[in-house]
């Protein structure tokens, strides 16, 4: 995968290429926004709802009757907008799914808002366009509703994206900390600290032997996988920002019990270690885009991880102790504390 | 050979735990250097693994930590200037001043950049040339020879828009200054792998020598820090004193000749005060007067801004191995990594926040109630 976008080998919707690049004008409500509406998103999106541009969705109820709605917004940003693995558009598209998918939901409608900056290549907007158009297409996701609006240079990072989601959670699943029990064990679907060490790499130019690519990518099949074989799943959660660490706090706090994990059981890839030791950075603090970490009654374990499929791992176990506390015991068979992060990591002096 | 399981291979850790509950007859007290060592050590709970004989007290190490609280000053002063873009490691970027750290003041608008390089703050110089780049440099031996590196490109280009706020240390006479203090407890060294990657082992031969204590160079992985220990303990038992490489895969007698020969070019040593020690002669570097063009210190007005510590901080008697974290009173209490009183709280390789991340309270329990 291409770590850079080459903006000037973009193909561009007509009559966009008269402005190579946005304007103010592209927010203003005339002709400029009309023709940007008419010839990029609504021809990238394809939705008869959108394409009627009302100024609200109407939408047909789920069919499950028994059904409830899911809904969730996330702002997304990001420098380098491309970057290996993915762009803000898929970060967009799949960051929305998988909080629905966390709660259980299976994805149905997506709304989606644009904050350009002046300047920013309508080649490269027209990109992101089209990247977030076919992943919620191959998510079997609609674009029901957007809006776009333009800022001055100088007031944003070349584009933000919000989008927020529409879900429907099937009748008899339940997800919530409150279930955990002791003696449940953690699992995560795959090694970690993927996408943090992806943007980190190409934002600050290090290069490694095997680029790092992000894992980026929706989960509300594998969710609905695990769901089916592990309906008593107690909690779902994605590991993005803090990494897997920051959610094991969230959840450990919440539920009201101790977390121990097995440090020698937590997947990490060769290159991501690497990358992390270069820098003085613990890969438990580093972002995913594409993991989830689930917590199962422990006779569900073989099944879950079976559902999860093969880079699946159990890492720890819920256990009584103190309230929130998150362990892991080292191979040497000493214990040490996982503290939750004040911030952004930072990388050390020497 | 990818050195990432190597030297936390399970199996080693056990032998070298036997052979060295084998050799301890007696109590010793060894001090290791650096706080990479510090953090190795808490982060897999080596300290825990030893026999009850064996203590481990925590170094100056730590540049973050002794860079003086009026640097910090001076180089949030020099940040706040409207033409100033001010780069430094991550790590300083927390490290409170007497007032604030050079994150508020980045939050409140002022140019600090991040770097993993002084050739990153030159490079941003070249780009900029209608700023001021300075770059704010601590640390060691290890980090010295990038930024003299740094300022001998930046004068062979001729670049007037570069310059240095340095405060670099030298390891040895700190050793020195420590075995001299009333009331040093320090058995034998684990000296800092890194540190002597650059310099190496050779300074150390009459230190050892005059005061009769083993220095064993380290590394950091878990077998890296089992075996110092091992060599270390091993000649106190025999009742040795002498220079040890228990870390040849990174150090030679001899160092780097090349970036000596940088640092010897660039910088000439001088005094230096370290924050919550005190001066200690001879342990610095500072810039040679053919380099002063380059003097952040010289060319802005810096001379009077006044400086103070946090009453309550220890951090002085933690870094010079006689308080150990825990047994401060503000520790976990009114002093932890989101409100930190001094920079051992802060850094990444500070003695307070390894024993705060490796949720080591003594009788401070600040995270999670019992059951």
């Amino acid at each position: 995968m291409n770590p850079t976008y080459d903006a000037n080998a973009a193909s561009c919707p007509l009559p966009l290429r008269d402005y190579p690049t946005i304007v103010l004008a592209h927010g203003g409500g005339g002709r400029l926004m009309a023709e940007l509406i008419e010839h990029l998103f609504l021809a990238e999106f394809a939705d008869e709802t959108l394409s009627a541009k009302t100024d609200a969705a109407v939408l047909p109820l789920p069919t499950h009757a028994k059904g409830r709605l899911a809904l969730t917004t996330d702002c997304h940003v990001v420098r380098p907008l491309f970057f290996p693995g993915g762009s803000l558009a898929e970060l967009a598209v799949h960051g929305t799914i998988n909080d629905l998918a966390m709660s259980g939901a299976q994805p149905l409608y997506l709304t989606v808002g644009f904050i350009l900056e002046e300047g920013l290549p309508i080649a490269v907007l027209a990109e992101l366009v089209r990247r977030l158009a076919q992943a919620a297409r191959q998510a079997g996701m609609r674009v029901v509703a957007g809006d776009t609006k333009v800022v001055e240079r100088g007031h944003g990072d070349g584009c933000f994206i919000t989008t927020s989601g529409v879900g429907v959670v099937a009748a008899g699943i339940d997800l919530g900390p409150q279930l955990i029990r002791p003696g449940d064990v953690v699992l995560v679907n795959g090694p970690i600290g993927e996408h943090g060490m992806a943007v980190l790499s190409v934002r600050e130019g290090l290069e490694f032997e095997s680029p790092i690519v992000s894992d980026c990518r929706a989960l509300h099949l594998e969710v609905d996988r695990l769901l089916r074989a592990v309906p008593n799943t107690r909690f779902l959660r994605d590991p993005t920002r803090g990494g897997v660490a920051a959610v094991l706090h969230e959840v450990a706090q919440a539920a009201r019990w101790e977390i121990a994990l097995d440090e020698a059981a937590i997947p990490v890839r060769a290159e991501v270690r690497a990358a992390c030791e270069i820098l003085g950075l613990d890969p438990l603090y580093v972002a995913n885009e594409g993991k989830l970490i689930a917590i199962v009654p422990p006779e569900a374990e073989s099944s879950a991880l079976t559902a999860l499929g093969p880079q699946a791992r159990r890492i720890g176990v819920v256990r009584a102790g103190s309230v929130g506390r998150v362990v892991a015991r080292t191979p040497f068979g000493t214990e040490r504390l996982i503290p939750l992060p004040l911030g952004e990591q930072l990388p050390r002096i020497c | 050979m990818k050195y990432l399981h190597e030297f936390r291979d399970p199996t080693l850790v056990a032998q070298l735990l036997h052979q060295i509950r084998q050799q301890t007859t007696r109590p010793w007290t060894l001090m290791e250097v650096c706080g990479g060592q510090t953090h190795s050590i808490l982060r897999h709970g080596i300290d825990t693994l030893l026999p009850s004989e064996i203590r481990l007290i925590h170094g100056p190490g730590c540049p973050v930590c002794v860079t003086p609280v009026q640097l910090i000053d001076q180089a949030l002063h020099l940040a706040a200037m409207p033409n100033v873009t001010l780069c430094t490691f991550g790590d300083m970027l927390r490290v409170p001043g007497s007032d604030a750290d050079l994150f508020t003041l980045r939050a409140n608008g002022a140019d600090v950049r991040m770097v993993y390089s002084p050739l990153d703050a030159l490079n941003l110089a070249r780009r900029n040339p209608q700023r001021e780049v300075v770059f704010f440099g601590v640390g060691f031996e290890t980090t010295a020879p990038a930024t003299a590196l740094a300022v001998q490109l930046a004068a062979r280009e001729r670049r007037s828009n570069f310059s240095l706020l340095a405060s670099h240390v030298l390891v040895p006479p700190a050793l020195e200054a420590l075995l001299q203090a009333p009331g040093c407890q320090v058995q034998a060294f684990l000296a800092a792998g890194h540190v002597c990657s650059v310099m190496g082992t050779t300074e150390y031969d009459a230190i050892a020598a005059r005061n009769g204590v083993p220095i064993v160079v380290t590394g950091f992985e878990p077998v890296d820090l089992l075996e110092g220990i091992r060599r270390a303990v091993g000649q106190l038992e025999a009742g040795q004193a002498r220079v040890e490489n228990a870390y040849p895969r990174a150090v030679t007698n001899d160092g780097n000749p090349h970036a000596k020969a940088v640092l010897a070019e660039v910088f000439e040593v001088t005094d230096r005060p370290w924050r919550g020690i005190g001066l200690i002669p001879a342990s610095g570097w500072q810039l040679r007067p053919k380099y002063h063009a380059f003097d952040a210190a010289r060319k802005y007005p810096l001379g009077d801004i006044s400086s103070r510590e946090h009453p309550l901080c220890r951090s002085g008697e933690v870094l010079q191995g006689k308080l150990r974290p825990s047994d401060c009173p503000a520790f976990g209490r009114l002093c932890n990594p989101r409100s930190p009183l001094g920079a051992t709280m802060v850094s990444s390789e500070g003695a307070c926040a390894a024993y705060y991340h490796a949720g080591r309270f003594g009788q401070v329990h600040p995270n999670g109630e019992s059951r």
